[in-house]
């Protein structure tokens, strides 16, 4: 006999009412059974007997409650143990329906109610594989947002140029304007015939220089990112305001002969660091599409998509931020590298960064099956390397299988 | 908790969660819990290491900091500072000690421990959160949205609820019962269908049943009835025993 709930669907019903003759004669010769067994009567001593039963299972709810706590800490490590943890939850989901019918306003039933969400919550914990977990990330994801984004990524640097150019072209023509853009100081000493670069090694050594320009540049990059969130409009102006003042400081440096040394100073970590810009612009205005013309169901359920799917490629450029800030505290003012050296090293860190996007520096492994055998088998097997996300992302809350 | 809405997760057992959501008062006393927290281990981090870094009995720094400085000093404080939420709520499944404290802890929509993406994303979009300053967008967030849910919660899909409390489990009201009370869910379950067709079965067959039944909850068989009207009466009795 199974225990399952869908029994309970008969809790509430009587005996029934159609009575053949010979019910009605053996009722007939017995009045006292027959007054007693009314619905309500049957109703309630059924659900007497079932309340009776479940308290009975009160040792089982204590060992599956300490069974969740225990593996809540650490992981499962023996294969009975692990697939009693889902008898347990089966165990608890009955008896709590059960519960909150029987005897709704008791501790038993709040008791119940709490192993029940800490047998969930154990079950559905997504188990902790670091190495797999960043493998996957680096090799399968990033690269499938890369892909998703490439529209976002030709837009966000098509206005950063756009920008550029346009800052330029404001201070080419009213040269005033630098003061919008550059510090006092940077203007002076660009005023002297320095760049502002020149012997910053004498007061800041390099490690601690990388160290701020990476933590500055991760900062940026984060912001060009949740900035997405105010329609893409906080995305726009960071992408904007970074673009307007690189074009700016070029026609300032170039106006006072400094433009090739400043383009000397920027070109090894550069190429890099403006293209992190831009991708971290393209994830703010995917999170800002997302908000506008929502693509998956309402506005809030896109934009949590949008976010975190984007959001990846923050890693990645975060990882790329950190090579920039050391090339740029190691390698870009220090003369002793020349304009060579320095091209190699920012258009080879560039390649690296490609690479990286797209997912080249791992081994990708084989396909399960070969490509041959739908056909032979009449089975539809997918060969292409699975994708981390489904064109229509799923829209249900319920998780619909549990693993443990 | 009482006048707090739940969040109603369904399951594959059929039988959905209901997660009491936790709202801004919750959220706001475990973040001033966290971040006197942080700011202990941030001063003191920082204090001590000042302290050893300039080798006399002063906290401020050089004039031209070098890399130890910044090595020894301020990377770990600033560390603490700013990671504080993001490691440990990786590392306590979605609490901190000022969730702890406040009895609240982060989930899924699908009610379960978030990921790491989801915490690194909720972490991230602090910067949207802390704006203008003290965190106005977020509590002015928290405020105004049904799941009371930062900028940072939506963008990750988690939110707060409370945690229920482990509660002792009443001791079983029965004891030293009778056959009859310690007749089984699915022994009452058959004899309440067994009764329930009674009228639309053949005798023979109600009579096979019923004594099946009978006699796994009497001590001697042979002393059952014989009679339908009296089975069925005794299966009444079997049902209804406890009540008496």
């Amino acid at each position: 006999v199974s225990e399952s709930p869908s029994h309970d669907s008969n809790e509430n019903t009587g005996p029934s009412p159609n009575t053949n003759a010979n019910t009605r004669a053996s009722s007939a010769s017995n009045d006292s059974t027959n007054e007693s067994l009314n619905p309500n009567t049957t109703a309630r001593a059924r659900d007497q007997a079932l309340e009776t039963s479940l308290l009975h299972r009160a040792e089982r709810w204590k060992a599956a409650a300490a069974r969740a706590q225990r593996l809540d800490r650490e992981p499962a490590t023996n294969l009975a143990d692990a697939t009693q943890m889902a008898d347990d939850y089966r165990l608890l989901a009955h008896d709590l329906a059960r519960a909150r019918r029987l005897i709704p306003n008791t501790r038993t039933r709040e008791y119940l109610e709490a192993a029940y969400v800490r047998a969930h919550a154990t079950l559905y914990r997504k188990a902790w594989h670091p190495r797999s977990t960043l493998l996957t990330l680096f090799r399968d994801e990033i690269p499938a947002v890369v892909r998703w984004l490439t529209p976002h990524i030709a837009w966000a640097t098509t206005i950063f140029i756009l920008t550029v150019f346009a800052g330029y072209w404001m201070v080419h023509t009213y040269p005033d304007l630098i003061g919008l853009f550059a510090s006092p100081d940077l203007i002076a000493t660009v005023e002297r015939g320095q760049l502002w670069t020149e012997g910053i090694l004498n007061i800041v050594p390099s490690s601690v220089l990388s160290l701020q320009i990476l933590t500055n540049n991760i900062v940026v990059s984060l912001f060009a990112y949740c900035a997405g969130f105010i329609f893409g409009l906080g995305t726009l102006y960071i992408l904007g305001l970074n673009g307007l003042m690189l074009g700016a400081v070029f026609a300032f440096t170039s106006q006072h002969g400094l433009g090739a040394a400043l383009f000397r100073f920027i070109v090894a970590h550069g190429c890099v660091e403006i293209s992190v810009m831009c991708l971290s612009g393209a994830a703010g205005a995917a999170v800002g599409e997302a908000l506008i013309r929502p693509a998956h169901g309402n506005r809030m359920e896109s934009f949590r998509i949008a976010a975190l799917r984007s959001g990846k490629l923050l890693i990645a450029c975060a990882v790329l931020l950190v090579g920039s800030g050391l090339i740029e505290g190691y390698i870009s003012p220090r003369a002793v590298f020349p304009l060579w050296a320095r091209l190699a090293i920012g258009i080879g860190y560039w390649i690296f960064m490609i690479a990286l996007l797209r997912g080249w520096l791992f081994h990708r492994p084989a396909p399960a099956f070969p490509a041959s055998t739908p056909a032979a088998s009449g089975a539809m097997i997918h060969t292409q390397p699975a994708t981390p996300f489904p064109t229509n992302p799923p829209t249900s809350r319920s998780p619909k299988h549990p693993g443990v | 908790v009482n006048n707090a809405r739940d969040l109603v997760v369904d399951s594959v057992t059929g039988v959905d969660l209901a997660l009491p959501v936790a709202g801004p008062g919750a959220r706001s006393y475990a973040f001033l819990i966290d971040w006197l927290i942080r700011a202990i281990l941030f001063t003191a981090w920082y204090g001590v290491a000042a302290l050893i870094y300039n080798r006399r009995w002063t906290f401020i720094a050089p004039l031209n900091p070098d890399a130890k400085w910044f090595v020894l000093v301020v990377t770990p404080a600033a560390t603490m500072y700013f990671l504080y939420h993001f490691v440990l709520e990786i590392a306590m499944h979605g609490r901190t000690p000022g969730k702890r404290m406040a009895g609240i802890h982060i989930v899924t929509r699908e009610g379960g421990s978030p990921g790491v993406g989801a915490l690194l994303t909720r972490n991230v979009f602090r910067l949207v959160d802390t704006l203008p300053l003290l965190y106005g967008v977020g509590l002015v967030a928290t405020l105004a949205t049904r799941d009371h849910v930062r900028v940072g919660d939506m963008a990750a899909g988690t939110l707060l609820v409370y945690e229920r409390r482990d509660i002792g489990l009443p001791e079983p009201t029965t004891t030293g019962a009778s056959s009859a009370r310690a007749l089984r869910s699915s022994d009452a379950e058959i004899v309440t269908e067994l009764l329930q067709r009674w009228p639309n079965l053949e005798s023979e067959a109600r009579e096979r049943l019923a004594t099946a039944i009978l006699s796994r909850h009497s001590p001697d068989a042979a002393a059952l009835p014989r009679h339908d009207a009296d089975l069925r009466a005794q299966l009444e009795g079997l049902l209804r025993g406890h009540l008496t």
